[in-house]
């Protein structure tokens, strides 16, 4: 599952001094999405957020009780009409480039690295223990450990609801099945606002992971390598 | 395909070919601008070269490496595409475009049989707290007995038409939602002609691309034909069982379950069938969507 690791040799003159090792962890499908996707996540939370300024509350209208006055500095569009247009052209190349990674990830046999399964489960505790400072570190021998599969896989996942609830709140006659599913139009809209949260709450944890993780593990997915891998 | 396939050795993405990293082309730049000693270039390709045969199975050289790294990287630049919509320039015609995107494919999406959702009494809204949304004032001051819809455009029986003659039409009650583009929404119930019904009456060209209409305050309306023949596509000049109060539209207004709220245009006076449009509506043409089906 870990990808291909190849040695690299640092050679002076003739001799070979060192040895480090490398390992290819991102194939360039999954590096570009990962951009593509990063920016046009921005967009849609940042112009989504303007377009929860018009309305800053669920249910009726009347009465109305605002949930929280989101600053117009921290959101994308200046206007409701400007979001919906960076919402409504963000989203396709959203989903464009979920359908893609999807895809290779399936028909690559890629998503195994990736995919929490009931065999990741045994490691769970182990891993939490050493995130929390009282265990070792378990051992790994494939690119991201069980808590990691776990962030993962829970990311997907929330990504695909955001489609889902988002298409139920654009096109709620439409799509009234998929409303349905949620328990109504103001349930699809609140779900699609809590899974904006829950995908901030990702990707928080996943700054902070990298940030903890290093040089290597970035570059990782720029370059598709990455070096002095730990298994 | 699977990484593993991926040739150890030359650090190529799996994904492409597996081509061996050519020395003529990596080495000099890379090595030649580093050491500046074009004999370094040679060098390096002899012990790459033993490297990988001989010194280690799978080895890489480290100048080798780098430049496969750089190589990977450099097939992200189509990313920085997505910098254009950085640039103000481009930034309102691309955002007009994914917009249009957008509407082409809801306008695809929608499907003339099928009905909003149909709500019992008991999940109406009460009639006190259906909010009030002009644009402008909540009563442009209408003289209802002065009042007529003036139809003209592509259809046989241009002119005048007065309340009466279209409330002989047959009239069709209905509990339904009413979306706001804001976010908002409310069950309300409503009553008038089927607008189906009434582009009979005037001979309509039903083959036209859209229905125009303009209201007593100045606000201005477009609808694509397959919604003005949807069968819950209402001129509507009743709400709650009663005649449409003034702040809500009277004497006719538009009500449309499979379009949001704005392209329900209240104080209707004109209604034209029209294959161009010059202009889409109020808010359409300040940069919101066009179609705008549900």
């Amino acid at each position: 599952m870990s990808g291909t690791v190849v040695e690299i040799i640092r050679t002076e003159g003739e001799e070979s001094e060192t040895v480090a090792r490398a390992a290819y962890e991102h194939p360039l499908v999954v590096r570009l999405c990962h951009w593509v996707n990063a920016i046009s996540l921005f967009v849609m939370v940042g112009s989504g957020l303007q377009i929860f300024r018009a309305f800053p509350s669920f249910g009726a209208k009347i009465p109305q009780k605002d949930l929280l006055n989101w600053p117009k500095s921290f959101a994308i569009g200046g206007w409701l009409g400007g979001a919906l247009q960076w919402h409504l052209t963000f989203m396709w190349i959203y989903l464009a480039t979920g359908v893609i990674y999807l895809g290779y990830q399936i028909f690559s046999g890629n998503y195994r690295q990736v995919l929490f399964t009931q065999r990741d489960i045994p490691g769970v505790w182990p891993m939490v223990k050493h995130y929390f400072f009282f265990g070792p570190k378990p051992s790994q021998r494939e690119a991201y450990n069980p808590l990691q599969k776990h962030a993962y896989t829970t990311a997907i996942g929330l990504g695909v609801l955001s489609v889902l609830t988002g298409l139920a709140i654009w096109r709620p006659v439409q799509f009234s099945w998929l409303a349905w599913l949620m328990g109504g139009f103001h349930w699809a809209r609140l779900w699609h606002f809590l899974v904006m949260w829950a995908t901030l709450g990702f990707v928080f944890g996943h700054l902070a992971m990298v940030i903890l993780h290093g040089w290597n593990n970035f570059v990782s997915m720029l370059t598709g390598w990455k070096k002095d891998p730990e298994y | 395909m699977d990484p593993k396939n991926a040739k150890p050795g030359t650090g190529e993405a799996p994904s492409s070919q597996p081509k061996t990293v050519e020395p003529k082309v990596g080495a000099p730049e890379g090595a030649g601008a580093k050491s500046g000693n074009p004999k370094d270039a040679t060098s390096e390709v002899v012990t790459s070269k033993a490297a990988a045969s001989s010194i280690v199975q799978g080895g890489m050289n480290e100048r080798r490496f780098a430049q496969a790294s750089r190589r990977e990287l450099l097939k992200l630049a189509p990313v920085l595409a997505l910098g254009v919509f950085a640039i103000p320039r481009f930034q309102e015609s691309l955002l007009k475009k994914g917009l249009g995107f957008s509407d082409w494919a809801s306008e695809r999406l929608f499907r003339r049989g099928h009905l909003a959702l149909i709500f019992p009494d008991a999940e109406v809204t009460p009639f006190e707290r259906f909010p009030i949304n002009g644009y402008d004032v909540d009563d442009p001051g209408v003289i209802f007995e002065n009042w007529s819809l003036t139809v003209s455009g592509a259809v046989q029986k241009p002119g005048d038409y007065r309340l009466g003659q279209i409330q002989t039409l047959p009239r069709v009650r209905q509990n339904t939602r009413h979306v706001c583009v804001e976010g908002w929404d409310v069950i309300g119930r409503f009553g008038g002609a089927r607008l189906s019904d009434f582009l009979n009456m005037i001979g309509a060209d039903t083959s036209a691309r859209f229905l125009t209409v303009a209201c007593a305050d100045d606000y201005y309306e477009s609808l694509d034909m397959a919604t003005a023949l949807h069968p819950q596509t209402l001129l509507c000049y009743e709400m709650y069982d009663q005649p449409l109060t003034r702040q809500h539209g009277a004497p006719l207004r538009l009500n449309i379950p499979t379009k949001i709220g704005y392209k329900q245009a209240k104080y209707l006076t004109d209604l034209k069938v029209t294959n161009v449009l010059d202009k889409v509506g109020y808010w359409e043409d300040q940069g919101y969507s066009s179609f705008y089906g549900l």
